[in-house]
């Protein structure tokens, strides 16, 4: 291990890195699926089944990187996963329930009988939703220091209900590759209703993360980093303003251009997730806790981190598979 | 109820309503795949179909098993930040490895083994089957060496109270995970087994005459006959593993106050820990002597050795662990009986599946959720028999446990018990659909085996 330098510097990172990484997947790819469950009562009964259809055989995968990641937290933070989520322990439980009705709706909606179906419809769409507030409360007390006050819950408040429509975006940028037709014109007007909470879920946390913490707003606005930082807002918002424009002309006649829109919205929440991690390096409990002070035994990191490195690959190689093996516009779902 | 309490009650029913899926999963995930290689090597179609039935009873348990693992991997943050604080050393890279090697290959390549038929070769369909039913086993072995550590802690020694692995082959082959990991894998064959027996035998008595449930009736009571005797073997051996390093886990399973010779096996009990005796006793005399040591004068270790000087009692609560016990084992004859039973009255004169009385077809109906009792009666004697050590020796659950103000752990534990009854219930009740729906009427399935109206009978959609 003395080779690479000290390991209890970059072992930590490391981790923190691939905790990130796990997060990341897990927002664009959950993010899609829950957004998918968001916009469940704007549609036709044939559509539901057509959008559920589009995630099927994906959704199980998606939720695993939240796992992953929680792993890698309690793994490599262990004290940090403890004081994290006791903090934010009813919301995590109410993102819990709602992870569980709307992952056990996928299959009981096929199977239970017909009368039923509007009852696990109601239960894919409550859990969507419940899962997808929680995350942007959780998301919010994140950024306010964990902090419980009436001003943090407003705020909280806030970025639950931005980032729900920031997902219900993504979902409908998903829709609108994986489907055709009249779901696909729908799925291009929910995107430019969605586009909303991108815009504003962005800005809120760019003002308040500097405005809570004077070393993040330090991070931020002292030279010359500022120089160097200036292209992620820049972009963000130019790829903002692309999407609009492109949502403005899909679906095209021959369907080019319905990768665009979930592409480029990928392209900003990974610009997003750059902006915040750089803005809480090295800290994993807001100005409490920084990676190393958290950070399990050397020896037991590298342990999981030789099979980590040996699995990930694998891992990203077989969701790719998963990925070609149902890529082009969803059919219906079949067993067949 | 204090918050330590109530979060037991909420990890105890988060823990006993994940481990219902699992333990369905496991085994099922290689039932599919002989279902499946069956019909590749006979082209008899009622293999197809039992596949077909069975897998979307594999999809409904998955799901659950998928939403309630989530849910655990949160719970030890929310309630038992000690835990991972004390010994997140070495859970740590079990529970990391176990999401690594187990939970994306299973989540993944079951999308291809559910939908995937039509746009995969057949071997890659029968491929990604037999990586789902290898994920489900891959992570019942990491979870069982976390388990089996939690209750023989080897490999390891303590800094600062941090537990450090010092070796790690010995973490992973700690003394009682050969045996939990053999008692568990069995009983998710087992409740397989009387799952796939009972609900044919509905189908059968409902007038389901196919060839399909001929084979899976005649699958389920075989191989839970083939099963329930390595069973019982492989459950004394654990005992003895488990009198061996866990005596006062023993001695309340037993209900055994003194450590004694000839000590008689208690049939029946009312374990009284007040009194620090038992009432209306009924036992076999010199039968736990016998069962523990082999021998009628062999010393079987008593609860009252683990009470301290100063009265502090570090043996497990008697009641519930002497009670789950008596569950579990009988349950396990019961199983032993029917299987039997009916293997004997189906093999004579070749009978088959005509060979069996309705009064044994009706019993195996309520037996089909046979290996869910057991299995968590067993857990329930195994976990609750560890206290009131979390690592044993090492960690008690006091230390462990999060300062979540009660109310709190109160009104998630409801919002909890509220959703899994209302799951089980429906989970129970899609089983019961989808088993009407096959038994019912003029049955597509055997006259289209592989055409199109089936595909649109049994899509998911």
């Amino acid at each position: 291990m003395t080779y690479f330098g000290d390991p209890t510097i970059w072992l930590p990172l490391a981790f923190a890195v691939l905790m990130g990484l796990s997060i990341l997947i897990y927002v664009v790819l959950d993010g899609f699926d829950l957004g998918v469950g968001v916009l469940f009562p704007f549609a036709e009964p044939a559509q539901k089944d057509r959008m559920v259809a589009s995630i099927g055989p994906f959704w199980d995968a998606n939720e695993t990187w939240l796992v992953l990641a929680i792993g890698i937290l309690l793994v490599a933070f262990p004290t940090a996963h403890g004081q994290i989520l006791t903090a934010l322990y009813l919301p995590v439980a109410i993102m819990l329930i709602g992870l569980i009705l709307r992952g056990v709706a996928f299959e009981f909606r096929a199977k239970a009988p017909p009368a039923r179906k509007g009852l696990w419809n109601l239960s894919f769409y409550a859990g969507s939703m419940m899962t997808a507030l929680s995350q942007g409360y959780m998301l919010g007390m994140y950024i306010m220091g964990l902090e419980q006050r009436p001003a943090t819950w407003a705020f909280a408040a806030l970025t639950a209900v931005f980032l729900t429509v920031g997902y219900s975006f993504i979902g409908a940028a998903w829709l609108i590759l994986k489907t055709e037709g009249a779901l696909q014109r729908k799925a291009v007007g929910w995107a430019k209703g969605g586009i909303w909470g991108l815009i504003l879920g962005l800005g809120a946390v760019s003002l308040a993360s500097p405005l809570v913490s004077p070393r993040i707003f330090d991070k931020w606005f002292t030279m010359p980093e500022a120089l160097f930082l200036a292209p992620l807002p820049i972009i963000s918002a130019a790829l903002v303003a692309l999407l609009w424009i492109a949502l403005r002309r899909l679906p095209t006649r021959d369907d080019r251009f319905a990768w665009f829109p979930f592409t480029v919205s990928i392209a900003i929440f990974a610009l997003a997730f750059c902006g915040m991690a750089y803005s809480f390096y090295p800290y994993v409990v807001p100005e409490k806790l920084t990676i190393y002070e958290a950070a399990s035994a050397p020896e037991s990191l590298f342990i999981v981190l030789i099979g980590t490195l040996f699995v990930l690959p694998m891992i990203l190689g077989y969701t790719v598979l998963s990925y070609r093996v149902f890529r082009g516009k969803a059919t219906a779902l079949s067993y067949e | 109820m204090d918050t330590l309490l109530l979060s037991r009650i909420q990890f105890g029913a988060n823990m006993s309503f994940h481990i219902l899926s699992p333990t369905i999963t496991i085994a099922l995930g290689w039932m599919l795949l002989a279902f499946k290689l069956a019909w590749q090597r006979t082209g008899n179609d009622k293999w197809m179909e039992a596949y077909r039935f069975w897998v979307k009873v594999f999809a409904l348990s998955f799901g659950m098993g998928v939403v309630s693992g989530i849910t655990m991997s949160f719970q030890f943050g929310t309630n038992w930040p000690g835990f991972m604080e004390t010994v997140g050393n070495i859970a740590g890279p079990l529970l990391a490895y176990e999401v690594l090697t187990a939970f994306f290959l299973e989540a993944v390549f079951l999308g291809i083994m559910l939908f995937g038929a039509s746009r995969v070769p057949v071997w890659t369909h029968t491929l990604a089957t037999f990586l789902v039913a290898f994920g489900t086993t891959m992570s019942a072995f990491w979870i069982l060496v976390l388990n089996s550590w939690m209750h023989t802690p080897v490999g390891f020694e303590m800094r600062d109270g941090v537990a450090h692995a010092t070796d790690w082959m010995a973490i992973l082959f700690n003394p009682s995970m050969p045996y939990r990991l053999t008692h568990m894998l069995l009983a998710s064959g087992l409740t397989v087994a009387f799952l796939i027996a009972g609900v044919s035998a509905l189908r059968w008595l409902w007038g389901d005459r196919s060839d399909a449930v001929r084979a899976t009736l005649r699958t389920g009571v075989f191989v839970g006959a083939a099963l329930i005797p390595l069973q019982i073997l492989a459950g004394d051996f654990h005992g003895l593993n488990t009198l061996e390093h866990q005596p006062a886990k023993v001695a309340a399973m037993e209900g055994n106050w003194e450590t004694r010779g000839n000590a008689p096996l208690l049939l029946f009990a009312v374990p009284d820990e007040d009194a620090r005796e038992n009432r209306f006793e009924m036992g076999i005399p010199n039968g736990a002597s016998l069962i523990l040591k082999h021998h009628a004068a062999g010393v079987v270790p008593g609860l009252n050795d683990f009470v301290g000087e100063d009265g502090s009692v570090m043996h497990p609560p008697v009641a519930p662990v002497f009670y789950s016990f008596r569950l579990m084992v009988g349950t396990g004859f019961a199983m032993l009986f029917l299987s039997w039973g009916a293997a004997i009255l189906m093999t004579r004169r070749r009978a088959g599946v005509e060979g069996l009385p309705r009064p044994v077809l009706w019993a195996m109906v309520p037996m089909a959720l046979s290996g869910w009792v057991a299995t968590l009666a067993g857990w329930y004697t195994t976990e609750i028999g560890r206290q009131p050590w979390l690592v044993d020796g090492v960690l008690s659950t006091e230390q462990a446990v999060a300062a979540v103000p009660a109310p709190m752990v109160a009104s998630t534990l409801i919002a909890y018990l509220a959703v899994y009854a209302a799951l089980l219930v429906a989970y129970i009740s899609a089983i019961l659909y989808l088993a009407r729906k096959a038994a019912g009427g003029d049955s597509p399935e055997t006259t289209t085996p592989r055409g199109q109206s089936m595909a649109a009978r049994v899509s998911g959609e």
